[in-house]
């Protein structure tokens, strides 16, 4: 009953998104409020059927309901329990419902926090968002239903891929659907101001607050899914260029240009059509990488086997989101105008030059990924890319914006005078240098590519350092009370910048310095790396919930200090042979020592990684640090009284 | 007439850079791509001889050697048709298993032996790497040709 009550609420959020595009576009084109609030109901109500739905098979999930097809193909009864929810978004059908479901949750948000706006950019805006979701639910239901069951029913199901039985799999889906998914409202504010024909500073206002809330989740989101892999993917690398992490790194690439943009479009009233023009590249980009994630053309982790109906459904959809959206693009762009006009040395042609940067990246990261696939499409062979493509373009491509982004916090709008920009990060410069020379040496062993790196963080550091120098000198009080009274926008924007040196800093020690080794290891052998001692004390048999496992144990010792104890996993699970690895990790500010087991060997002797990763910490710490600059900025009393005004 | 020629200058700037980047990506591109070949096709040469390529297949029952006292493994990738013999040194993915599909990255050298530097797991136990499905696709071909009858583990890529 359960599921059929699932089932029949998509189908009425169906209906009620036909009715909130409809109505809405109606009401916004003839300028009747009762369309528009109808639209507006419509949206809410398409909401409420929509978490019906979701709960359903949540529900579905918890009970173990193994004759729905979906449940029985993806847990089972010896599941726990946090993994049984988490299996809703473990295959391809639940993973389309949760972006619907998140999709829907955005929708509602707008609608509650869009009081301010004028009704019929409202209205426009709230069309947008329902064509999009018309476009999804039509797909579930026509082509991936999670409700469909299976008859007669399975006595236990098949269970959840043991690599996606982990914490990891609560939270990374999620977080970054909701970074994903929620690009859908600035392409929605972009397409509502190109219908309406009128884009100005307030417009950039409301699409930045939406915006930079998507790019938080989505940061965050990507993070989580390379911390995951890191420790569960046995290999100790952090970021692997496969295909399915660029098609979520895209996005994010373009959404990190688009709110600078939005920036510069909100103070000062330039790069209109760029940054419309942003705004639909990024969430075309999110739904690239839904087509890329979901079709099945790739092989990966994230990838279920999937029927090509399904790919051909999505390529379709996507070709009329972008191609609608250009076209519109094409026709009502030059009513909105390009904006005003800037020196060539400002800060507007300074955040323009990285948002080129950022979309050139982009782009290569899009040849990579994509390129393999049209040879393939094309019957013209198998080819892979792989990362030393990705890493020798992408670093020489991506320094000058971090050398921007130092020039770029001094800069001032319209017009700076070089010669005092150069007088004033003089010596952030030549410290930067210095450090940046000095540091690997003092590390143990002096790499070009090393310092390259360190310099890039260190300029990003040094020059923020100047920056909040400048802006304390003039404050008064004590140095605390200094840096809390400066504005939030600034201080978000200095610490998402320091997060970029942080995360710099991280990779690129963890790239020179990072220790690998593979080994075979008998008990009670010892191996010696960089300053730490390994023994091998042999393995043991142990049980967890759903499987067996053998346990190593390793000794690790220091030349002083206690000794440290690691022990990683090699578990199999008992509904299908499946091995899994489970990295043991003693995390450090400075260094993680990571131990694995590969495979058994003959006698007792274990293939074992022992590696050692310095800094590596640092890399996601840098992350959450840009998240949280963003959500400072979210804080800044700009946004806030426009929208207290608006309630009150 | 001066502002005309900032604009110009900088028109010019930004066209070199750009044309200077599209270069050295395309430069770093061509010198990455990794090519996929089947065993049929290493066995007739028409695998590059000191470049890296990926060849793709099922791991053939009974023929992983372990070293006796280092991380060496030799095992058989066959398309059912041809045998390619590969050594790999290193740990190998959890999801190796004699009978099921691989895909390995490395050279060829004189004597026809194929030393992988990489060699990539699936991630789940029902799919099978594109690749090496493609591989013994184009052997079942080949095997109806010559009306051979051979029986094909399914392949779902």
């Amino acid at each position: 009953m359960i599921p059929e009550i699932g089932h029949f609420s998509l189908i009425l959020a169906l209906v009620l998104a036909i009715a909130q595009s409809t109505f809405s576009f109606k009401g916004a084109s003839s300028n009747q409020p009762v369309f528009m609030s109808a639209g507006l109901s419509a949206a809410r109500g398409q909401f409420f059927f929509v978490s019906i739905a979701f709960i359903s098979l949540g529900y579905a999930f918890y009970s173990s309901d193994f004759s729905v097809l979906y449940v029985a193909s993806n847990s089972n009864f010896n599941l726990p329990i946090q993994y049984k929810l988490a299996a809703i978004w473990g295959g391809h059908e639940g993973s389309m419902l949760l972006w619907t479901a998140t999709l829907s949750l955005w929708t509602m948000a707008v609608t509650i926090f869009s009081q301010h706006l004028p009704a019929q950019f409202r209205a426009r805006l709230i069309g947008t968002m329902g064509l999009i979701t018309v476009g999804f639910l039509i797909f579930i239901l026509f082509s991936s239903n999670p409700f469909e069951r299976l008859i007669p029913a399975a006595l236990e199901g098949r269970s959840l891929n043991p690599l996606l039985q982990d914490p990891g799999m609560v939270f990374h889906p999620p977080v970054l659907y909701m970074g994903y998914v929620g690009f859908s409202v600035a392409f929605a504010f972009a397409i509502a101001a190109l219908l309406g024909g009128e884009l100005n500073p307030e417009w950039a206002r409301w699409t930045r607050t939406w915006t930079t809330i998507a790019w938080i989740f989505l940061t965050v989101g990507i993070a989580f899914g390379s911390k995951w892999a890191y420790y569960e993917l046995g290999w100790g690398g952090w970021w692997f260029w496969d295909a399915v992490e660029n098609a979520s790194f895209m996005p994010w690439l373009v959404g990190t240009a688009l709110i600078h943009s939005l920036a510069v479009t909100e103070k000062r009233d330039a790069f209109k059509m760029w940054t419309v023009l942003l705004a639909i590249f990024a969430f075309s980009l999110s739904l690239l990488g839904t087509f890329l994630v979901r079709s099945g053309v790739l092989t990966s982790v994230h990838a279920f086997a999937s029927d090509p109906t399904r790919g051909l459904f999505i390529l379709a959809f996507l070709a009329i989101v972008i191609g609608g959206a250009l076209i519109l693009f094409a026709i009502r762009a030059p009513k909105v105008g390009l904006g005003g006009k800037f020196g060539v040395v400002s800060r507007e042609s300074f955040l323009l030059a990285n948002n080129v940067v950022m979309v050139v990246a982009c782009g290569v990261v899009m040849l990579g990924t994509l390129y393999p696939l049209f040879l393939d499409a094309l019957g013209m062979g198998k080819i892979s890319v792989g990362p030393p493509y990705f890493n020798t373009v992408f670093v020489p491509v991506m320094a000058p914006a971090f050398f921007l982004m130092g020039l770029a916090i001094f800069s001032r709008w319209k017009n700076t005078e070089l010669p005092s920009l150069i007088s004033r990060l003089k010596w952030a410069f030549i410290i930067s240098v210095v450090t940046a020379i000095v540091t690997p040496a003092v590390m143990g062993q002096w790499k070009p590519m090393v310092s390259l790196g360190l310099l890039m963080a260190f300029w990003i550091i040094t020059t923020a350092m100047v920056s909040l120098y400048d802006y304390m000198v003039a404050g008064s009080g004590n140095l605390i009370l200094r840096v809390i009274r400066l504005p939030r926008a600034y201080q978000g924007m200095i610490l998402a910048h320091l997060g970029v040196a942080v995360f710099i800093v991280g990779v690129t020690l963890v790239g020179g310095y990072g220790l690998e080794q593979d080994l075979r290891m008998s008990p009670g052998e010892k191996v010696k790396v960089d300053q730490f001692t390994f023994q091998f004390d042999g393995v043991t048999q142990t049980a967890g919930p759903n499987y067996m496992a053998v346990r190593g144990h390793f000794t690790v010792s220091k030349s002083q200090g206690a000794p440290i104890i690691l022990e990683p996993e090699k578990r199999s699970y008992q509904e299908d042979s499946m091995p899994m690895t489970e990295a043991a990790i003693e995390t450090g500010l400075m260094k993680d020592l990571y131990v694995s087991l590969g495979e058994p060997l003959n006698s007792e002797a274990w293939a074992v990684r022992i590696y050692i990763k310095p800094f590596v910490q640092w890399i996601w710490f840098g992350c959450f640090m840009m998240a949280g600059g963003g959500i400072l900025a979210l804080f800044d009393p700009r946004y806030r009284r426009k929208n207290k005004k608006a309630l009150g | 007439m001066k502002s005309r020629y900032k604009r110009a200058a900088f028109i010019v700037t930004g066209l070199v850079a750009i044309a200077i980047a599209a270069t050295l990506v395309l430069n770093a591109f061509r010198s990455n791509l990794v090519f996929f070949f089947t065993p049929t096709q290493v066995f007739k040469g028409e695998a590059p001889k000191n470049i890296s390529f990926r060849i793709g297949g099922l791991v053939e029952q009974g023929s992983l050697k372990r070293s006796a006292d280092t991380l060496e493994n030799q095992f058989v990738v066959t398309d059912t048709i041809k045998r390619i013999n590969v050594v790999y040194t290193g740990i190998l993915p959890d999801l190796f298993r004699e009978g099921k599909g691989v895909v390995a990255q490395g050279k060829l050298n004189q004597d026809g032996v194929f030393h992988a530097d990489n060699v990539l797991a699936k991630h789940d136990e029902n799919y099978m790497p594109p690749e090496a499905a493609e591989a013994l696709k184009q052997a079942n071909t080949l095997n109806e040709k010559t009306g051979k009858t051979l029986v094909i583990p399914e392949a779902k890529p």
